[in-house]
């Protein structure tokens, strides 16, 4: 079984959001990156189908080289090697449009997309991608069993979840879920030597074109103060929340 | 050339999301003085929709609608939106809409945005302010392909009335299959969704124990809200995971949102972010949370919430 897994390269869920250049930009500056969790919960998914049933695991990111030292941490963690398309993302279409051109050269059974990256939450390359490659697609996937090239998925939805089958192959959306937060590889000192041995391979990207640009960033208006109301005095809470806020 | 609405309904009852959607849709159609479409499946009841601005209606009918699924669905949606050839489609950013939209987009050759949070700022080129970072910043995205397909962020925009005298449409749906196959459906239909719900009520550690939360169940019953919980709660395996709300857990945007025994790390509190009233009640007076809500109470949750129950009891 061939698994590609899809990897963005986030800030850490713990930065200070700025932006530098007239607010055109992130200002990454001091902010540490890291693999993006919806995609680390697939990825760590990809690790166990290659325990178990002997798949091989390929890691891909669109992004210029400062994405590299993330490929190396999912090498250290169990992938068997790594794909970086040279080009700085520009948005979703752009990236699943990539992503499409490699999985016309490589054949894989399953293929993750984190279910959103905490970013720029566009939350659209695996559907774009599904389109693309005409492989169906299965977003917030919090479960996922395959036996003979037939999957069984389970599809997180507003107030429960829903059971899906199809035949391989297959694009999902990770989430939290699929596995569990405690079920994370952390990199011991074998993988991280061993992923220095392991093939991280430049593909030049594609010229395709972006449907969207992003101009400009705002970040939020500040708050203003909390309004505290005594522990004794509960009923004035709900005056003010009946009054004053008008949502009850 | 045209403004369509798609309007999400469950067992022909219409999301009140959709309507979010109808008015957001409603407010562009005028800009640019063109009629508002809407689009449904295998809705019976419309009527609501008159209220709403809808100048005519699409409704497609077919056995094969009757439950969501993602390909199906876009095939008929994407063939007639192919007549139409729309400028602008809105839909609202339920599970499913979400599903739906890249994918539908990508079939109509049109750019697709999500967490749209603003009215268009400009439409040419076409831009909106759009919500990322998850809810810790937004920014404005433009594009300039003849065709986009906006998700709008729910309690964004709100719910604007509009009368309308609406022209229904009849059609049937064409012929279409999914290489996914739905096995089952399972779906809590006595609860308030954390996606559909105005109110949110929400446990974190400071409840020391699955045992303890009646409370919130108590608190969330009287007030009809939707019942959440922070990461180390689901974590821990106190509450579902589906309850759990946050950075990678869902996002939250209700009207009101409780927070209790919650210290306001910064991943929750980006999650909640786009929640309109945020209350929280914690015994530390530093919790990082206070900076963030516009209401609070130091306090015992222990002894708080039983006052406050009883108290919201009063007025209901």
């Amino acid at each position: 079984m061939n698994i590609l897994v899809c990897i963005s390269n986030v800030p850490d869920t713990t930065s200070k959001i700025n932006f530098k250049n007239n607010d055109s930009e992130f200002d990454s500056n001091g902010v540490q990156y890291i693999i993006n969790p919806n995609d680390e919960f697939g990825l760590t998914r990809a690790i166990w189908f290659q325990e178990k049933n002997n798949a091989e695991v390929t890691v891909l990111t669109v992004g210029d080289q400062t994405c590299e030292p993330i490929l190396r941490k999912c090498l250290a963690i169990g992938a068997n090697k790594a794909i970086r398309i040279d080009a700085v993302p520009k948005d979703g279409f752009f990236v699943a449009s990539q992503i499409s051109e490699i999985c016309k050269i490589n054949k894989y059974d399953l293929i993750i997309c984190g279910r959103e990256s905490i970013d720029y939450n566009g939350a659209m390359v695996g559907g774009i991608l599904s389109n693309m490659i005409n492989c169906p697609y299965v977003a917030n996937c919090i479960g996922l069993s395959i036996d003979n090239k037939k999957a069984t998925l389970e599809r997180e939805i507003d107030g429960g979840k829903e059971v899906l089958s199809c035949e391989l192959p297959v694009i999902i959306g990770s989430q939290k879920g699929l596995v569990e937060e405690t079920d994370l590889i952390i990199p011991n000192m074998r993988g991280i030597m061993q992923a220095r041995q392991k093939t991280l391979e430049v593909l030049p990207a594609n010229s395709i074109k972006n449907l969207t640009d992003t101009n400009k960033f705002f970040k939020p208006q500040p708050k203003k103060e909390v309004k505290l109301v005594d522990s004794e005095d509960v009923n004035e809470l709900i005056n003010l929340l009946q009054n004053e806020a008008k949502v009850l | 050339m045209s403004v369509i609405v798609y309007i999400e309904s469950e067992e022909n009852k219409i999301k009140k999301a959709s309507l979010e959607a109808v008015s957001y849709a409603k407010k562009i159609s005028e800009s640019l003085k063109k009629d508002l479409i809407a689009v449904s499946l295998n809705l019976t009841d419309f009527s609501i929709l008159k209220n709403y601005g809808v100048d005519k209606l699409y409704n497609i009918s077919d056995d094969k609608l009757k439950v969501f699924e993602v390909n199906i669905y876009s095939n008929n949606l994407s063939n007639l939106f192919n007549e139409l050839e729309p400028e602008i489609i809105v839909i609202t950013s339920s599970a499913n809409s979400r599903y739906l939209g890249p994918i539908l987009a990508s079939k109509i050759d049109a750019a697709y945005m999500s967490n749209v949070a603003s009215l268009p700022i400009s439409y040419s080129p076409f831009s909106v302010k759009r919500s990322c970072f998850t809810n810790k910043a937004f920014n404005e995205t433009s594009t300039k392909k003849s065709t986009v397909v906006l998700s709008l962020s729910s309690n964004s925009y709100g719910l604007h009335e509009n009368k309308s005298n609406l022209i229904l449409e009849e059609i049937k749906g064409i012929d279409s299959n999914s290489a996914l196959k739905i096995d089952s459906l399972e779906k809590l239909t006595n609860k308030v969704t954390i996606a559909d719900a105005d109110i949110v009520v929400s446990g974190g550690r400071g409840l020391k124990g699955p045992e303890n939360w009646h409370l919130i169940e108590d608190l969330a019953k009287v007030l009809g809200a939707a019942t959440a919980c922070s990461k180390p709660v689901s974590d821990m395996g106190w509450r579902p995971h589906s309850e759990h709300v946050g950075q990678t857990g869902k996002p939250v945007a209700s009207n009101l949102y409780i927070a209790v025994g919650i210290s306001g790390a910064i991943q929750h509190l980006a999650g909640v972010n786009s929640s309109k009233v945020k209350v929280v009640i914690n015994n530390d007076p530093e919790a990082p949370f206070f900076r963030s809500a516009d209401y609070g109470i130091v306090g015992d949750a222990f002894e708080v919430l039983p006052k406050l129950i009883e108290g919201l009891k009063a007025i209901k």
